[in-house]
């Protein structure tokens, strides 16, 4: 099966303008804190982590027509249903049809603002040394892979240069499958803007991503 | 404040909330016409969805309201902001901010979800920098809230790291051309805070009136400080 995200849009010719928004215009319309409440303490029940919601989100097959929230409804509500922990017919019904699974915990309203103030940090310490050291050269890897990845296509094949160790962290493209955390270390990764975007990119521009250890390779300088 | 209605130009008549607001979302997002012919549809399928979650324990009602009044009146830009001025005017705290920023976010108390690991970038005559999530829409939420519809927009998403002068341009930013643009696309569990350069005629202005002058937009990078005047 050929894994598609609809959510790497870097680079990309999108039609269409921005739409400022004042401060404080947080929500749209009712349902949209409701979807995001729902989502944060479905979280809040450790049934699954945030890189596998993020490749529910970006695999879905309308992805680019829905909007943000409709995007996290239509996630929450698949996740839940590969878990069998809410069918459709369930919420077509507006009413529990079938038993509730197990979860590890439930996230009680007096809980919140502790969990939230702690969030859920990556950083774990490993025992192997990082290869590479700010200051060096670095190639990304090509190869499209068949599963969430965060190496985004237009920093694919790249050339860059290593400016930060950030410590070890959990692998998402691991931890998106289920196949646990493999934590590695991370590396902020600046690219010149021609070597993106070809000898017309804007003077000056640079571009950095967040890499983990796997997607780069040393580059002869 | 999910209702504040003051950017709506129209108020031809006595409306339901929920439902000029579904209206306005679709021209927000992608310009498209809405796919629910039936206005209150996604309420409805929200609510349902809510019903069968509470019967089946996997949620605390009681939490959903905790957690959107949460987003909607505690946390947001004004805690970044409140960061900013601190740096503007502590020399030591713009240090500490510098070298790191998680440990001095947490220090003023703005901590936890999508703000775990958190650096600073400042803003300077030879470089402005612009924070983008190319991938979802990953934003330092801590700091300042939920992110903004453009913000998550595929035009944002997509053009950000590619043309960011034509972007700054639609903010009605336009920066000389010494000034080096750099793009921070938050492609891990890292998020960006942009300290934007302090406005001139700010001398010995105390913090909460500097914080005034530090806009949502100026910390993602699309914007830059207001000025005194423009207070």
């Amino acid at each position: 099966m050929t894994y598609t995200s609809h959510a790497d849009l870097g680079g990309q010719d999108v039609p269409g303008r921005i739409v400022q928004e004042p401060e404080g215009e947080v929500f749209h319309s009712a349902w949209e804190p409701r979807v995001l409440a729902l989502t944060l303490a479905m979280g809040g029940t450790g049934s699954w982590n945030i890189d596998q919601s993020r490749s529910v989100r970006e695999t879905l097959p309308a992805y680019a027509r829905m909007s943000y929230y409709e995007i996290w409804l239509a996630a929450l509500e698949r996740l839940m249903a590969d878990r069998l922990q809410v069918l459709p017919d369930e919420i077509e019904a507006g009413r529990m049809l079938y038993p509730p699974r197990e979860t590890k915990r439930v996230l009680r309203a007096a809980e919140v603002a502790a969990a939230l103030a702690k969030g859920s940090p990556t950083l774990r310490q490993i025992d192997s040394q990082p290869r590479f050291r700010a200051g060096d050269r670095v190639r990304t890897q090509v190869r499209h892979v068949e599963h969430h990845t965060r190496l985004p296509a237009y920093a694919r094949g790249k050339t860059g240069i290593v400016e930060h160790l950030h410590g070890a962290h959990v692998f998402a493209d691991a931890n998106a499958q289920g196949l646990g955390e493999q934590p590695q270390w991370l590396y902020t990764v600046v690219f010149d803007g021609r070597e993106l975007w070809g000898a017309n990119s804007a003077p000056g521009l640079r571009v950095s991503i967040d890499a983990w250890e796997c997607y780069l390779e040393h580059s002869a300088p | 404040m999910a209702h504040d209605p003051h950017h709506e130009p129209h108020h031809d008549h006595d409306h339901d909330h929920d439902h000029e607001h579904e209206h306005e979302r679709h021209g927000h997002d992608h310009g498209h016409d809405g796919d629910h012919s039936e206005l209150g549809a996604m309420d409805l399928r929200v609510r349902a969805l809510q019903s069968v979650l509470s019967q089946k324990g996997y949620i605390d009602p009681a939490a959903l309201d905790v957690l959107i009044d949460t987003y909607q009146s505690k946390i947001g830009p004004r805690n970044g902001a409140r960061v900013v001025a601190r740096a503007w005017v502590d020399p030591t705290y713009r240090e500490w901010l510098m070298r790191d920023a998680s440990a001095a976010i947490a220090s003023l108390d703005f901590t936890g979800r999508q703000g775990e690991h958190m650096i600073a970038v400042e803003n300077t005559d030879d470089q402005h920098n612009m924070v983008v999530c190319t991938l979802c829409s990953c934003y330092p939420w801590p700091v300042l809230g939920l992110p903004p519809t453009w913000y998550k927009s595929a035009v944002y998403r997509s053009r950000a790291v590619k043309d960011p002068r034509g972007v700054l341009a639609e903010f009605g930013v336009s920066l000389p051309d010494t000034t080096a643009i750099r793009v921070w696309d938050s492609t891990a569990e890292v998020r960006y805070l942009v300290v934007p350069q302090r406005p001139a005629g700010t001398e010995g202005w105390s913090e909460d009136r500097l914080a005034d002058l530090v806009t949502r937009d100026s910390m993602i990078g699309t914007g830059l400080a207001r000025t005194p005047e423009q207070r």
